[in-house]
């Protein structure tokens, strides 16, 4: 599902350069459950923007799904295959705060060109899914923390994305809250979704099947958990 | 082609964001109210003013003679000179510039009675191009012709005031055929004028008797005299030369003092005219300078507006483009909400503001010598809007492409 080839990318600040990614080797299969850890400056944030093409690479390859992806598309070209491929689970949630929930859930079909009612009904049948049917008309600030991110996961699920991203989806959450997000992921992983989450929590990257380990701009370790076998093969 | 989920799209932003689209639309709906509405005003302003004219020749040249006060060819000094008959055939026959030209007499009179009716009125002995001059039209009837002159016919042609006075009671007030009695003479009443000026000037005019100029010195027994006279200029020539070409002929046949100002005195309408189109120039450049200044502040306002909202949306942008928002969608989604507030805002303006006037329009009615008819040139409100929707568009260019450069990963940054 994803390939990674001697990826790198480095930040000019000023007349310093700095290398974040020194060269990434990764290869992460359909639907797999994967998590990346690692401290703060350890690079994971920029993989994470690269595997989300929201930011672009230096040199190295990266295929998505078989497709290379160019490391200088268009934005328009990175915005439909962001639509097409991804979804994304953010820390802060990232919902529009002026829209329900339901219509927060629909929005990734309004850019796949989706009629409204079509739209509804999908983004219906995922907030369903993660239990909030009955508060699909409510604004994410008169959701709880758990609920807003299960709109989002919601929403990164409408749209039938190759792979899941998300960027320290727990972290704004309590433990029990936290265990109840992870066990989400892990039922839409069951679905065959690649799932890849970035956290710096040992006991969240536990609940998935394998963990890679950054350090420094390289993969440290790269472990594949007992739990592997119950997922998908 | 219309895309009605990008409109539905906007509609629920606006919606739900009411404060930001309210101070959006404000800056728009005031610069074109103010523009659209001190235009009508200064319009209504200057029908007022221009009203009392009426059909009245700009053009006109009013001229009487009266005391001197120089002593001149051994002749004293407070002399009265009668202008007379002969004056006027020397202005036509020296001046070619000169339109028309009406000799003018006053015929002091008592009562004016028809049947049980009476009451006093200005009598004045005319020439038929009066007509021609004077804010006055025939509403029945006909107006004094060369035969009523050369036969001194008793006729009349009444002000339609004059009319409603003395055949009050009778049916259909029919005047025309009826007599009047002047100073003890019956006139045959053979038409009808009303006066096209507007207001208090307009309800004096219908208040005189015209008879032919010749009868009226007849009756006065002042052969060949006249009080004073009016005449046209041709439009090609300026009245100024000529008023002061008269005035130099007219001394010198009177013996009157070249340098003498009072002997013989001239109202230059022209001159007056030309003063009040001055001032109307000056306040149509004050409400534009005013209204277009006005305009800009709002759409610079919008634009600031719109900038603001960029930043404050900046998060939403990123949400959006992670979710796989092309960047020309929101350019498009940014730039349709401005055009959209501004075009809505200034339709809003353009309503109120006519609103307005038209209410002025029945408030004022017929009542004001000042001000009437308020109108809105609808060529100018229209302009305006495309004006306003075109800067809108132009002002919200900027913010929305600002917007579509949003990078989403320093926008979903978290704080």
């Amino acid at each position: 599902m994803i390939e990674l080839k001697n990826i790198q990318k480095s930040y000019q600040t000023g007349y310093t350069k700095l290398e974040v990614l020194k060269g990434i080797d990764l290869h992460i299969e359909k639907g797999e459950f994967v998590s990346i850890m690692g401290s703060s400056g350890s690079g994971k944030s920029t993989l994470l923007n690269i595997l989300g093409i929201l930011d672009e690479y230096d040199t190295g390859e990266y295929r998505l799904d078989g497709t290379f992806i160019n490391k200088q598309l268009t934005q328009k070209q990175a915005a439909i295959y962001r639509n097409q491929f991804i979804g994304f689970v953010f820390q802060s949630f990232n919902l529009l705060n002026f829209k329900t929930a339901l219509e927060n859930v629909a929005l990734p079909l309004y850019y796949q060109k989706i009629d409204r009612k079509q739209r509804q009904k999908v983004a219906m049948e995922y907030l369903d899914r993660v239990g909030l049917r009955d508060w699909a008309d409510h604004l994410p600030n008169q959701l709880s923390g758990g609920q807003q991110q299960r709109v989002a996961i919601a929403r990164s699920m409408v749209a039938r994305p190759k792979i899941i991203l998300a960027d320290e989806p727990t972290g704004a959450l309590d433990s029990k809250t936290s265990f109840e997000v992870m066990k989400l992921f892990k039922e839409v992983n069951d679905e065959g979704i690649t799932v890849l989450v970035v956290t710096h929590e040992n006991d969240i990257s536990k609940m998935t099947k394998r963990i890679i380990r950054l350090n420094d701009g390289i993969i440290g370790e790269n472990i594949l958990l007992e739990n592997a076998s119950t997922g998908a093969s | 082609m219309f895309d009605f989920d990008k409109w539905q799209e906007i509609f629920d932003t606006i919606k739900k964001h009411k404060l930001r689209t309210f101070l959006t639309a404000l800056g728009v709906f005031w610069g074109i109210f103010m523009l659209v509405f001190l235009m009508g005003s200064g319009k209504g302003l200057e029908n007022g003013v221009m009203g009392q004219f009426g059909t009245h020749a700009t053009n006109a040249l009013y001229v009487w003679t009266q005391r001197t006060t120089m002593p001149y060819k051994g002749l004293p000094a407070g002399r009265y000179n009668q202008l007379t008959i002969d004056d006027i055939q020397a202005i036509e026959d020296n001046f070619p510039q000169v339109e028309y030209i009406a000799p003018r007499m006053f015929v002091p009179s008592g009562e004016i009675v028809h049947g049980n009716n009476s009451a006093a009125f200005d009598v004045r002995g005319e020439r038929p191009d009066l007509q021609h001059i004077e804010a006055m039209y025939i509403d029945e009837g006909r107006f004094i012709n060369e035969f009523d002159l050369k036969d001194r016919r008793k006729i009349a042609v009444i002000g339609n005031r004059v009319r409603e006075v003395l055949f009050e009671g009778e049916k259909d007030q029919n005047a025309i055929g009826k007599y009047l009695r002047i100073n003890g003479t019956d006139y045959l009443v053979v038409g009808i004028f009303k006066s096209s000026r507007k207001g208090e000037d307009g309800v004096d005019d219908e208040q005189t008797i015209y008879i032919p100029l010749t009868t009226a010195q007849q009756v006065t027994n002042r052969h060949n005299e006249i009080n004073w006279f009016v005449c046209t200029i041709n439009k090609n020539f300026r009245v100024d030369p000529i008023d002061e070409g008269i005035k130099s002929l007219l001394r010198k046949r009177h013996r009157i003092h070249p340098d003498d100002r009072q002997g013989v005195r001239s109202d230059n309408i022209e001159e007056e005219f030309r003063e009040i189109n001055g001032l109307f120039f000056g306040i149509r450049l004050i409400v534009w300078i005013v209204g277009i200044g006005s305009l800009l502040a709002g759409v610079i306002g919008v634009g600031n507006i719109m900038l603001i909202i960029v930043k404050e949306r900046t998060k939403e942008i990123g949400i959006r483009k992670a979710m796989g928002a092309t960047p020309s969608s929101i350019v498009s989604m940014i730039l349709l909400e401005s055009v959209f507030i501004t075009t809505m805002a200034g339709y809003f303006g353009l309503l109120v503001s006519t609103g307005l006037i038209l209410l002025m329009n029945t408030a004022v009615g017929e009542g004001s010598d000042f001000f009437a008819n308020p109108e809105v040139d609808m060529a100018v409100g229209l302009g305006a809007l495309v004006i306003l929707v075109i800067s809108g568009a132009l002002t919200g260019l900027i913010p929305a492409l600002q917007a579509s450069r949003v990078n989403p990963v320093i926008a979903l940054k978290d704080e």
